[in-house]
């Protein structure tokens, strides 16, 4: 139990897949101008790497590793979460509109995120069993969560500030960008 | 063999979320009414919400639902209106177009300063000093927050003060939202005559603050032959449903609080009549 925890705690703060992966910059940089869309987009992450993880790990060890074709884990595991999101997002167009709504546009965005792709494959290459792995993932998706929303308190503030002329709105994002994912490598050996 | 192996493997499996996809979609299928995007054609498209919904494709998916009215439109009017009824086989009811009006009369020049303001432009900002500069602390601020949040250009600042050019106003609501002070009201179009103040201070206090502030007499509430003006909290209010505009209160009103406006614009000459 101790252990699942620390991998999950893992997961959020010291291999933030945002800050210290540097996995799922697109998303970080293009929807954390404000707080509620970095939620929504943060919910449709979490939720998507969750159940993505669940699939590829069967995929991978019920397909991919009997027939010793683990070369091709990268393309398969687009081919699911490609198929996955697509899926989930016709299911719940039907069935919970109010949580389509809610997710919009950022569940087809994800369907070609490096994050969601990132977390299937260190899945596969730490060698995780079913539970860690769909725990890990989560884990994932609320660091990411973290990441965002964090930033969008940051950005909001530069929104107020006295920048100067050449700096003004992508690079001073990425130099605060920088400072933040800094202050996270401060978590680093934190779980070992 | 070793080739064909991962190419069936990787194939198939396209090939098998290719079918789901396709059942999935077919079971999962969500029918759009058409006469959405036949309505969503004929409005105005600024997406103000001023219906109350969250932008006309909202709007447009309400009135099919039977959530919102036909002639819920405020910017469209009376026009898209009746469009809207005849695809929903309807007949528009009336439509009562309004317009905003800002509810003071204080400039500069008629209402008196409490101390001058050198912050950022803003009349949420400046009213959070001690009510804002000027000295009365329900009046128009006139940093300029309503003309900021019209689409529509329609309200202009003159002498520090705000004014809605009614013929431009489409009665989206933005202003009186936007407004920190909340003495931008929504009136009938046909109704001429408003009460150009928002002070609740008694007829001293206000006296004092400005040349052409509400001093709660009363005397337009008992000359009103349709008993269409209340007087409450020292403020004379007209009830536009009940006013018939034959500006009897205009006449008596001591500090021609009362103004007459004509199409909706302010007309001093005839005010004063």
């Amino acid at each position: 139990m101790r252990e699942l925890l620390s991998l999950m705690l893992g997961a959020i703060l010291v291999e933030n897949f945002v800050l210290a992966k540097f996995l799922g910059i697109c998303p970080f940089l293009g929807v954390s101008k404000k707080l509620d869309t970095a939620l929504g987009m943060s919910g449709a992450v979490i939720f998507v790497m969750t159940v993505a993880s669940a699939f590829t790990w069967a995929v991978n060890n019920f397909i991919l590793v009997r027939y010793g074709l683990e070369y091709l884990q990268t393309i398969a595991f687009i081919l699911v979460i490609a198929a996955l999101v697509q899926f989930i997002e016709t299911v719940l167009k039907k069935l919970v509109p109010s949580l389509y709504k809610a997710l919009g546009i950022y569940l087809p965005l994800i369907t070609t995120n490096c994050a969601v792709l990132g977390v299937a494959l260190l899945n596969v290459q730490r060698e995780y069993n079913f539970g860690e792995a769909v725990l890990y993932s989560f884990g994932a998706g609320l660091g990411f969560t973290l990441a965002l929303v964090l930033f969008a308190g940051v950005r909001e503030r530069l929104e107020n500030c006295d920048i100067p002329e050449s700096l003004k709105g992508m690079p001073i994002t990425l130099i605060a960008a920088s400072l933040v994912s800094l202050a996270f490598f401060g978590f680093q050996g934190l779980f070992q | 063999m070793q080739i064909l192996l991962p190419v069936f493997i990787i194939g198939g499996l396209g090939l098998i979320f290719g079918f789901g996809l396709a059942y999935a979609s077919k079971k999962f299928e969500v029918k759009v009414d058409e006469r959405v995007s036949l309505i969503r054609d004929v409005l105005p498209g600024a997406n103000c919400a001023a219906c109350g919904q969250t932008g006309c494709d909202a709007f447009a998916e309400a009135v099919v639902a039977g959530v919102a009215e036909v002639n819920g439109c405020p910017v469209g009017g009376a026009a898209v209106a009746e469009k809207v009824a005849n695809i929903m086989g309807k007949s528009a009811e009336k439509f009562e177009a309004k317009v905003a009006r800002v509810m003071c009369g204080g400039s500069s020049k008629t209402c008196r300063s409490k101390y001058s303001y050198s912050g950022i432009e803003d009349c949420a900002a400046a009213a959070s000093l001690y009510g804002g500069p000027s000295s009365c602390t329900y009046g128009c601020v006139g940093m300029g927050n309503c003309v900021r949040a019209c689409p529509f250009g329609a309200i202009v600042i003159e002498d520090g003060l705000a004014k809605v050019i009614a013929t431009k106003c489409t009665g989206c609501t933005k202003c009186v939202a936007a407004c920190p002070k909340k003495i931008i009201e929504m009136v009938p179009v046909t109704s001429e005559y408003t009460v150009r103040c928002s002070s609740f201070d008694s007829g001293k206090v206000v006296r004092q603050n400005c040349d052409v502030g509400c001093i709660g007499c009363g005397r337009c509430a008992k000359v009103c032959p349709h008993n269409a003006i209340k007087m409450e909290n020292n403020l004379a209010k007209i009830n536009p449903a009940l006013c018939q505009n034959c500006g009897e209160c205009a006449k008596v009103c001591p500090t021609k609080a009362i103004e007459l406006f004509l199409c909706g614009t302010l007309n001093k000459e005839s005010a004063a009549v």
